[in-house]
């Protein structure tokens, strides 16, 4: 009696209870929707490019100074700091 | 063709990065929509870890063969893991200031874990750079590799499972992979793994192709 009462009792207070998050939580939905989150995406991948692009003209660099080397050959070792490359 | 790996890095990358925004995440609380830097954030670790595998096998091959050029890969090598672990600490930084409410805390076992290793790797630079003979330096410093290697992952991926911890995946926490990883989200962390990695040996490559020169240069 007292065990039945007291799930009644128990499942009418579910319905006050305040202290529970019913809204989701908050996501960038905004930008999303209204679509920037494109901008977001241009932005960060012009970003990665220009790091790319770097890193692609370091192994050219590097590639015209093995090129270089093996022109010379190794017995000209010490002359091999004469040749300017410019930048 | 040669360079095939890093076309496809980068491909993978650029894809992670612009995908990585918009596809569906689970909406969770405190974390909201920063869980996405499980795409950025977990795969740079994933390559310093890739990086510093690679540096054990050429320490163990200079062991093996006393030859020169690997034991210049191992040091390569394990300065781009080096390098790597850098945005690694600043992304999970800036990440932690607004979930976890602190730049920086050494109550977390991982967060120790990698200022440990990373003060462990910085010291076998020094040991490095302070024998002189090139046999000598190429042996000890492989040695000392060996051990860094094995103290790294016990004090990142060991440790940190056995105790409480904020970072998913260890402590209580069921890992990343179990409610929070799903679907949608591996569908962009596996190839930012692969990506990363691959970008992280281009890294390594230019390192190797430099010190060649180098070496041919002054010798």
């Amino acid at each position: 009696m007292i065990k039945r009462l007291s799930i009644l009792l128990m499942i009418l207070a579910s319905a006050v209870v305040n202290a529970q998050n019913t809204t989701s939580p908050q996501m960038a939905d905004t930008f999303r929707s209204n679509g920037k989150i494109y901008v977001v995406i241009g932005v960060i991948a012009i970003i990665f490019l220009s790091i790319v692009c770097f890193l692609v003209y370091l192994e050219r660099k590097l590639s015209r100074t093995e090129k270089r080397m093996q022109g010379l050959g190794n017995t000209q070792k010490n002359r091999v700091t004469d040749t300017s490359q410019g930048l | 063709m040669k360079h095939f790996y890093k076309i496809l890095s980068v491909i993978l990358i650029l894809y992670t990065l612009s995908w990585g925004l918009v596809n569906p995440v689970p909406r969770l609380d405190i974390l909201n929509e920063t869980i996405r830097n499980v795409y950025y954030h977990v795969p740079v670790w994933f390559a310093m870890l890739f990086m510093m595998s690679i540096s054990l096998i050429y320490s163990v091959r200079t062991l093996g063969n006393n030859k020169m050029v690997h034991d210049s890969k191992a040091f390569n090598a394990a300065i781009v893991g080096f390098f790597f672990s850098i945005p690694g600490l600043l992304t999970g930084s800036l990440w932690a200031k607004f979930t976890w409410g602190t730049w920086w805390t050494f109550q977390d076992p991982k967060l120790n874990g990698v200022a440990i290793s990373i003060l462990i790797y910085l010291a076998y630079f020094f040991l490095r750079s302070a024998i002189d003979d090139e046999m000598k330096r190429a042996r000890i410093a492989a040695v000392y590799n060996i051990f860094a290697f094995v103290m790294m992952n016990v004090f990142i991926m060991i440790l940190p499972r056995l105790t409480d911890s904020l970072h998913p995946g260890n402590g209580g926490n069921p890992a990343f992979a179990k409610y929070d990883l799903d679907d949608n989200m591996r569908l962009i962390f596996y190839p930012a793994v692969i990506g990363w990695i691959l970008f992280s040996y281009w890294f390594f490559e230019i390192k190797n192709r430099i010190s060649a020169i180098e070496k041919n240069l002054y010798d």
